[in-house]
């Protein structure tokens, strides 16, 4: 008995030890940082000589009246509410269309899943082109084709933000289409073969069977969108710079804005505060509201 | 079970004509032409890669024909999709929705018809009921087993009261106990709903065991096609005697034979032929055609002998309790158990010691 306690201590030790490499770095870099950001955020912000200071919830009160704020948060929402469900709706539908019996098939996956490869910099250093009023890639089709007036869709603040997001569904569209079609893949052509002698047109055999036989990956592609929604914001700094008055400015580039342009660390924190427990409610209720209608193999 | 209100009509008749089908240069069907009778049990059968399951896609409309045409209940159906045919089918894999629970896999057919929900109903249970499904119906096809998804896989084909029921392997994934009760079972099925069966398999034994016709495939043509019994006893050519029977038919070239032999009881012949002997034919004799023994195989209720009559070598099937002494055997077959084939053309000679 003695020696199988023995044992079961160095297993449980030697379990520890093979975690701890993953743990520290999980530590390290996420909840540590997390939990600071946190006791950051009750503080003030420190200069010179002025150590930071406990200052309890100013910080949360200035957000609330912080009028740019609201505004960006409302940009954000918009935002993903925009891109999550149109970039996974185009991604299911390419998915769709490249998994069938078509010539060229290769060229057409690469052709979808380029954007993913290219860097968003360079993505929005393309689209740059696409925009530049006068002599970018739409003015040139809306005088050529159309004879309609040069427009500055970047330089408006009722067109800026929805430019953006076409770039961002963009890039992120055919990256989501690889799992969709992985999963596709996966599904036997049998099912078709046994819907169709059931006299099931295409479509019932889409919402039927298909539909839910994808939504593990619908699950998946959709926190993955909900997350790179409030995470990638490279192209702003490429494209806008967050302007025209705040109009495309998100809540990850106004708190970058908050932490190395103004150096107000302490606001900073209580904005980073509030963008993870966005994240957090959204990422809990994805997987609470999908659950239950997603089917696991 | 008795009381069953399903289907319990005539099935349809099919009709092949000179059905072509070819996949990248391969003629995977080459003119195949048969007659599957209204109600009858037709059976596919062949080794891997012979037609049978291109034959059964075709016939289903999962796969569009090169060339001829097929008739079911004498309309053309040729260009006709897969729904339009009303027939079901089971497939190999079952081909059953994993995230649906067996009820609505087996109601799947009738919901996609808008069959009302009464109906709908009454006919899963009547299905269930036959196919010792009830207590199944709420759960997902993961959570059955084997021989339990195969008949959930049955069930969808049979509740749709199809004239037609095409079967592609369907037991080929059961273990061997479970597969023996249920080619009992699918016979009984077929025999009292009624409908017209096409069924491939590559295994002999389902297919003498169950069907009224079997239709022996190879190469894209259909190499024989008659009863168990007929194809059995007088196989039309050599690949059909080969291909029945475990073991197979003892094939010896008849010159080659007499000359090791002289006292072979052999029918007369002329040029190049080919004898056939079933192993379970020949007896041992005294006086007979002698033959060495090369291995002795023991099976429990028989004995397999493979020996040689000069070079050529044939199989022998004894009764197990006699075990065969000394290294000679002395042979003996009765003459009308003897099968001619035509060396060039592999088909059939009969001769006159046949009994009809």
């Amino acid at each position: 008995m003695k020696f199988t306690r023995t044992t079961a201590q160095l297993n449980w030790i030697y379990a520890w030890l093979l975690l701890s490499p993953a743990l520290i770095m999980l530590f390290a870099f996420t909840h540590y940082p997390a939990i600071v950001t946190l006791i950051s955020s009750f503080f003030s912000t420190p200069r010179g000589k002025r150590p930071a200071k406990f200052i309890g919830l100013e910080n949360y009160q200035a957000l609330i009246n912080d009028e740019i704020f609201w505004h960006v948060i409302w940009n954000n929402l918009l935002y993903a509410l925009a891109t999550i469900p149109i970039s996974v709706a185009i991604a299911l539908v390419m998915a769709l269309w490249v998994n069938g019996k078509l010539r060229g098939l290769g060229f057409l996956r690469m052709a979808y899943f380029t954007p993913t490869v290219l860097p968003l910099i360079a993505v929005a250093n393309i689209w740059l082109f696409f925009y530049t009023p006068g002599f970018g890639l739409i003015d040139q089709i809306r005088n050529g084709l159309f004879g309609l007036p040069d427009q500055n869709l970047l330089g408006q603040t009722d067109t800026v933000l929805w430019a953006v997001m076409a770039v961002a569904i963009w890039k992120e569209a055919g990256f989501f289409m690889i799992f969709y079609l992985a999963a596709l893949q996966t599904i036997p052509p049998s099912l078709k073969e046994a819907a169709d002698i059931e006299g099931a047109s295409r479509w019932t055999f889409f919402w039927r069977i298909i539909f839910p036989l994808l939504m593990p990956t619908t699950l998946f592609v959709s926190v993955n969108a909900v997350i790179n929604a409030f995470r990638l914001v490279d192209h702003i700094f490429v494209m806008t710079g967050g302007g025209p008055d705040n109009a495309s400015t998100l809540l990850l580039f106004y708190i970058y804005e908050q932490a190395f342009k103004y150096w107000q660390t302490g606001y900073a924190a209580t904005l980073t505060v509030v963008l993870l427990a966005l994240l957090s409610i959204l990422a809990i209720g994805q997987f609470f509201f999908f659950d239950r209608k997603v089917h696991y193999r | 079970m008795s009381s069953s209100r399903l289907f319990n009509g005539s099935g349809e008749a099919i009709s092949l004509q000179n059905l072509q089908k070819g996949w990248g240069g391969i003629r995977a069907v080459d003119g195949i032409d048969l007659e599957i009778d209204a109600g009858s049990f037709t059976v596919l059968l062949g080794p891997s890669g012979c037609g049978k399951s291109t034959t059964l896609r075709l016939i289903a409309g999962l796969d569009e024909v090169d060339g001829g045409r097929i008739l079911i209940g004498g309309k053309d159906v040729t260009d006709q999709p897969a729904s339009s045919r009303d027939l079901s089918m089971v497939f190999q894999s079952y081909a059953l929705f994993p995230h649906l629970s067996v009820a609505e896999n087996i109601i799947f057919g009738l919901k996609v018809r808008r069959v009302g929900r009464a109906e709908c109903e009454q006919r899963l249970q009547d299905t269930a009921d036959l196919l010792g499904l009830s207590n199944f119906l709420d759960r997902r096809p993961s959570q059955l087993s084997g021989g339990q998804q195969q008949r959930v896989a049955l069930g969808r084909a049979i509740i749709s009261e199809r004239p037609i029921c095409l079967m592609d392997e369907p037991l080929s994934n059961l273990d061997a106990k479970l597969r023996h009760d249920m080619r009992v079972e699918l016979r009984e099925l077929q025999t009292k709903l009624g409908f017209t069966m096409v069924y491939v398999t590559h295994d002999q034994i389902e297919a003498i065991s169950m069907a009224d016709k079997v239709v022996l495939l190879n190469e894209g043509k259909i190499e024989d096609a008659a009863t168990a019994q007929e194809i059995y006893e007088h196989p039309a050519s050599v690949f059909t005697a080969k291909f029945m029977g475990t073991p197979p038919m003892n094939i010896m070239p008849a010159a080659e034979l007499l000359r090791a032999a002289p006292n072979a009881p052999l029918p007369p012949f002329s040029g190049e032929t080919l004898v056939g002997i079933r192993p379970e034919s020949i007896r041992l004799e005294d006086g007979g055609v002698k033959a060495k023994i090369h291995n002795i195989e023991y099976l429990g209720a028989d004995t397999l002998i493979d020996c040689r009559i000069g070079d050529t070598a044939c199989l022998v099937r004894v009764s197990g309790d006699i075990p065969p002494s000394g290294d000679v055997l002395s042979l003996t077959w009765p003459i009308e158990k003897v099968h001619l084939f035509d060396v060039a053309s592999g088909k059939r000679i009969d001769t006159a010691y046949e009994k009809e």
